[in-house]
């Protein structure tokens, strides 16, 4: 007798599992419930691409004709439909995603659409001419620096600290968000005004032994210090 | 390439118009074709300074409006064959200046002239900045004095921002020119030095003009200063302003005292 080997039976396994699906409920007019989701891709285009999309159409009397024409509108948009529900099974035809009954409501778990990573904000000012006078350089996000000098009439108004390599002849005014800490430096100091969240000096408490020498100006408690610097 | 240069200051009276007909005549005589354009609508001097009072049949306004064309505006100097001028109206004021006739007139000038200087009026405003507008050089003029300096200071900073060439991200050519120096008053230390003139302002030095009375006596009789007597002071140092202009390298001299030989014997300052 000769053996043959029978080739091993594959067992067929049917399970059961539910899936989470949008389902679309299409209300009369078609047309204008097209519009509304040409709309909603026009906002977000490709939202629904590659998403189990099930078709709802109880709200709705559609000829089996209809049907076939709404699923291939559906699909000309990108979005393909997995099944259908609401409807009698005689007016779908093979060709036809198939019935689903016993669907079940549940939350669906939004995809936050992907920000794009925010770049960050620079946090401090360079400029490299000299501030003329009559011109107010406003930049509360950090620092300035200033290669030239500051004109008399100008002003210079930071929320972090401000740098002038040169003379500054105008007014500077730092830490404006409510920094304390910040600091004013320049090569000359022949200020106006000095202010450091909102602590100011004029040009008259200012010594007269500190001009014409680079300077520094701190808050020390709420009283401006302005110091030589070497 | 024709230039436009602008002539400016911000402080009033310290020598824009001076500058403008001496700079023009000066440029004229070295062979350019130059015509003078006097942007102080309503308070017009420099066709006094230029001499052409009495013949001023059509103005700049006309020709903004349309009423005439720049043929019949634009006076030629009886002295110089290529020296022209485009008066202003004396009837009207700045409010009859607009942007796009200040643009076609400058375009206009560009096809017929070599350079093309526009004498601000003082100030910052639509005369000023109408001005400055289509320029591509600016003359700075200055006085040796704080507030000159500040309002220069000024003037420059609108050059870099309400200039066509600025909003184009190119950069007016900016010149300072400092005029009615003292060197007396200078060494006595009762005037800003060149030192800190520069230094305040940043910009290079075309020229030193010193005070003289040579600059009245020329505005009496209606004749640019460099015309109405080349071997003075002043308009020697018109003439080597208008030759750095041009792209000469002229080594800047700071005008000293000079005193006549009885000044000297009798201890006299010059006038």
């Amino acid at each position: 007798m000769e053996t043959r080997a029978e080739p091993t039976r594959q067992l067929v396994r049917l399970r059961g599992r539910s899936y989470v699906a949008f389902v679309f409920c299409p209300v009369v007019p078609i047309v204008g419930w097209l519009e509304e989701i040409d709309a909603t891709l026009a906002r977000s285009p490709g939202f629904f691409f590659g998403k189990p999309v099930v078709l709802d159409l109880s709200a709705v009397e559609l000829s089996q004709s209809a049907i076939a024409h709404l699923v291939t509108s559906l699909e000309g948009r990108s979005i393909r439909v997995l099944g259908i529900e609401g409807v009698d099974a005689a007016q779908l035809t093979p060709s036809l995603p198939p019935l689903l009954t016993g669907g079940r409501h549940c939350v669906i778990q939004q995809d936050k659409p992907e920000k794009p990573e925010a770049k960050p904000k620079p946090t401090s000012l360079l400029l490299d001419s000299p501030v003329r006078s009559g011109q107010s350089i406003i930049f509360t996000d950090g620092d300035v620096t200033v290669l030239g000098s500051v004109g008399s009439g100008a002003e210079v108004v930071a929320g972090g600290s401000i740098h002038i390599y040169g003379t500054l002849r105008g007014r500077a005014m730092a830490g404006v968000n409510g920094n304390p800490a910040a600091r004013i430096y320049c090569q000359r100091i022949e200020a106006e005004l000095l202010a450091i969240d909102g602590y100011y000096q004029t040009a008259e408490e200012i010594d007269a032994s500190l001009r014409d020498r680079p300077a520094q100006a701190w808050l020390e408690g709420d009283i401006m210090k302005i110091t030589p610097l070497n | 390439m024709a230039k436009v240069l602008v002539v400016t200051s911000g402080k009033g009276g310290v020598g824009k118009t001076t500058t403008t007909a001496a700079l023009g005549a000066a440029l004229a005589q070295s062979g350019q074709k130059v015509v003078v354009v006097d942007f102080d609508v309503g308070l017009r001097n420099l066709d006094l300074v230029m001499g052409a009072e009495r013949r001023v049949v059509f103005d700049l306004i006309n020709v903004v409006q349309g009423v005439a064309k720049l043929s019949q505006a634009l006076i030629r100097d009886k002295r110089l064959d290529n020296l022209w001028l485009l008066p202003a109206s004396q009837t009207r004021d700045k409010d009859a200046l607009t942007d796009e006739g200040i643009g076609g007139i400058i375009a206009d000038l560009r096809t017929r002239f070599d350079w093309i200087l526009c004498d601000s009026p003082a100030g910052i405003e639509r005369g000023a900045t109408l001005a400055m507008r289509y320029a591509d050089e600016a003359i700075i003029v200055t006085n040796p004095e704080v507030s000159s300096v500040r309002d220069s200071d000024r003037i420059i900073g609108m050059l870099d921002s309400k200039t066509v060439k600025a909003e184009k991200g190119e950069q007016v050519k900016k010149h300072i020119l400092i005029t009615r120096y003292d060197s007396a008053r200078a060494a006595r230390g009762e005037m800003l030095t060149i030192e800190d003139i520069l230094e305040i302002l940043a910009t290079p030095l075309l020229g030193i003009i010193p005070e003289s009375q040579d600059v009245l006596r020329a505005s009496n009789v209606g004749t640019p200063v460099t015309l109405n007597n080349a071997a003075s002071a002043p308009a020697r140092a018109y003439t080597d302003a208008s030759r750095r202009l041009m792209g000469e390298v002229i080594a800047m001299v700071v005008p000293a005292e000079r005193k006549g030989l009885m000044d000297r014997l009798l201890g006299r300052r010059a006038a």
